[in-house]
């Protein structure tokens, strides 16, 4: 059988102000698998996920999506950013956040709808935010707040995501429940990055991992990469993670 | 008047954009840059014509903002900084020019200075018609736009990955924020056309959680800060209608801080007082409740005293408990009553709940 792959990386290299932060990076990701980011603080996870979708321009290289650029294939793509992205405090509510996970196929000018909003109003039923539609986004607890995130790029029906820290700050439940909704997109045949940080749970969440620290250190099956040495590599320390088999 | 009540209304509105998207000195550095260009265009022309002297600002004023553009990306620089740099740069050139001029024979004539503090008076009634078509453009594009505006000021990378330009929508929201403060510059002047764009902004903000209402409020505020302080301005003679109007804005701006429902500081206050009451008295409730539970007679009488070690308890929450028929008092007794009991059992069924949220 022959794999396809969801998003091909080549050569990507970006700087801020002349400084190097991703170097030379090949990637390849099969299409439907649920793969984990994981490095060391500033290893350029958020600036790799960036840089694919085109929010950095990248010094050189290029990223294609199912074989075309992305610039084509933008539609099928959608992004949970790191929840620390944005202010919080912006006069809006929870339900016409996740609504702007509608404003991509709209297009421009084009004002939402009935439809739009239906397809909201699911996507906050999904991640159990429902209640919460009215409330005003700062009066959310940071959970919530990921939750919301996490509905508005669900409301896209993209069939690749990329996912910035997803986890972060939420408590057990809410890491389950968000799980469970990665897993499921993973069934419905969908390719889902995550930057995740806790290296515990690697192993029971996710089936791809990709190594990074400046450069790719690795990239693979979590079965097969996952072990003390690549970690080492990434980490620099000599890691020890006692990785269940 | 009238010119300034419709200059008012779009620098609320506009200038809700720039408070949102933390650019408040943005309109500071704009308007600072704008006056170099009007002193050259009368120094090129040599005559007073206020059309010229808005064509004058409207090209420094650009040069200024893209000026500081070029600064924040090409160099380490925050834009604070850059902001900084130019408005002092271009406002320090400026007034060179304008102490220049004003030793010219002509000088008098010039009146250039009414553009350091706004002078409502010298609008013409051509200069309101401008006024007014500015307003109504920006109006149109401002609901044209209104989504991408939106999204733009939330969330600028995640505009970006939906597909679309975010750098033309920045650059028309830009555009017209500079139009704007060129055209207030006769009625407000230099030194202060940012805090009429900027206070009204953040007076509305307190008052609403809502982006359309919040624009809309600016508007309302801005408008009649305008009108007012025209009006002021206007009955005690002399006096530069920038500041009036600044002033009039800035009293709008206390009031919100104050007053407001939502965000204020006296209802945050109240509240807050209240809510320690409320849970003063909740905590002596649910205390009770920890006794009277050992005891099948759930209405057992006990001493108060057992009640004075406790920290949630004092006397005006016990009498609230009264009041609410939650506990009866005889003499140095208390005892809970049925509704009190039942009230208490929710209180802590609710709490373990909200522990799960
Ligand atoms: N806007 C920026 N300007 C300059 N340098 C930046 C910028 N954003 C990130 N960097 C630098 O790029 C490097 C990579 O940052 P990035 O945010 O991609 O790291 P990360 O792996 O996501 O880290 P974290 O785990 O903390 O989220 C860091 O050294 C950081 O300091
Ligand atoms: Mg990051």
């Amino acid at each position: 059988m022959e794999e396809k792959y969801a998003i091909t990386v080549d050569d990507l290299t970006v700087a801020y102000n002349y400084k190097p932060v991703l170097w030379d990076i090949d990637l390849a990701i099969p299409e439907g698998v649920l793969m984990c980011i994981v490095g060391p603080n500033g290893a350029g996870k958020s600036t790799l996920i960036k840089a694919i979708l085109g929010i950095i321009k990248p010094i050189a290289g290029t990223v294609s999506v199912f074989g075309k650029s992305y610039a084509k294939q933008r539609s099928l793509v959608a992004y949970v950013p790191q929840k620390g992205s944005v202010d919080w405090d912006f006069p809006t509510t929870a339900l016409d956040v996740v609504m702007m996970g509608t404003y991509g196929s709209l297009g421009w000018i084009k004002r939402p709808g009935q439809k739009e909003k239906k397809a909201a109003l699911e996507a906050l039923e999904k991640v159990g935010m429902l209640p919460f539609k009215n409330r005003q986004i700062s009066q959310l607890s940071g959970g919530q707040q990921q939750r919301i995130f996490l509905a508005r790029a669900l409301v896209q029906n993209a069939t690749i995501y990329f996912m910035d820290e997803p986890f972060q700050g939420v408590d057990a439940t809410t890491e389950k429940a968000i799980i469970n909704i990665l897993k499921e997109l993973r069934k419905a045949g969908k390719t889902v990055v995550v930057v995740h940080h806790d290296l515990q749970t690697v192993p029971e969440y996710f089936d791809w991992v990709t190594f990074l620290n400046v450069k790719k250190i690795a990239t693979g099956p979590v079965k097969d990469i996952f072990n003390d040495d690549n970690l080492t590599k990434t980490y620099g320390i000599n890691y020890k993670v006692s990785v269940q088999e | 008047m009238l010119g300034t009540a419709i200059l008012g209304a779009i620098c609320g509105m506009l200038g809700s954009f720039a408070v949102l998207r933390k650019q408040s000195l943005l309109g500071d550095a704009i308007s600072h840059a704008a006056l170099p260009g009007i002193a050259i265009a009368f120094l090129i022309t040599g005559v007073k014509d206020s059309n010229l002297f808005l064509l004058g600002a409207l090209i420094s004023g650009l040069v200024g903002t893209f000026w500081i553009r070029s600064i924040t990306k090409k160099t380490h620089l925050k834009s604070d900084t850059a902001l900084g740099l130019t408005l002092s740069l271009f406002f320090g050139f400026g007034m060179l020019l304008l102490t220049f001029i004003q030793k010219q024979p002509n000088a008098s004539q010039a009146g250039l200075d009414t553009y350091l503090f706004g002078q409502a008076a010298t609008l013409l009634e051509k200069d309101v018609w401008l006024i007014a078509i500015v307003a109504g453009i920006a109006l149109l594009i401002l609901l044209i736009f209104w989504k991408e505006f939106k999204i733009l000021l939330f969330d600028e990378d995640y505009t970006k990955t939906l597909g679309f330009n975010t750098r033309f929508i920045d650059i028309l929201i830009t555009t017209f924020i500079v139009i704007t403060i060129v055209l207030g510059l006769q009625t407000v002047g230099v030194i202060l056309m940012s805090a009429i764009l900027l206070a009204p902004a953040a007076a509305a903000r307190q008052w609403t959680n809502s982006l359309e209402k919040m624009v809309i409020l600016a508007a309302i505020f801005g408008s009649f800060s305008g009108v007012v302080g025209t009006g002021i301005s206007s009955v005690s003679g002399n006096l530069s209608t920038g500041p009036v109007i600044v002033l009039v804005a800035a009293g709008i701006v206390l009031l919100s801080f104050i007053f407001s429902p939502k965000r204020g500081l006296l209802f945050r206050e109240i509240r807050f007082r209240k809510n320690r009451n409320d849970i003063k008295m909740q905590k002596t409730l649910a205390f009770m409740y920890g006794i009277a539970k050992t005891h099948e007679n759930i209405s057992h009488p006990h001493a108060i005293k057992i009640l004075n070690g406790f920290q949630g308890f004092s006397k005006r929450s016990l009498q609230k408990l009264v009041d609410l028929n939650y506990v009866e008092i005889d003499g140095q007794q208390w005892s809970m009553t049925q509704k009190g009991f039942m009230t208490a059992a929710n209180l802590y069924n609710q709490q373990v709940e909200n522990s799960h949220e």
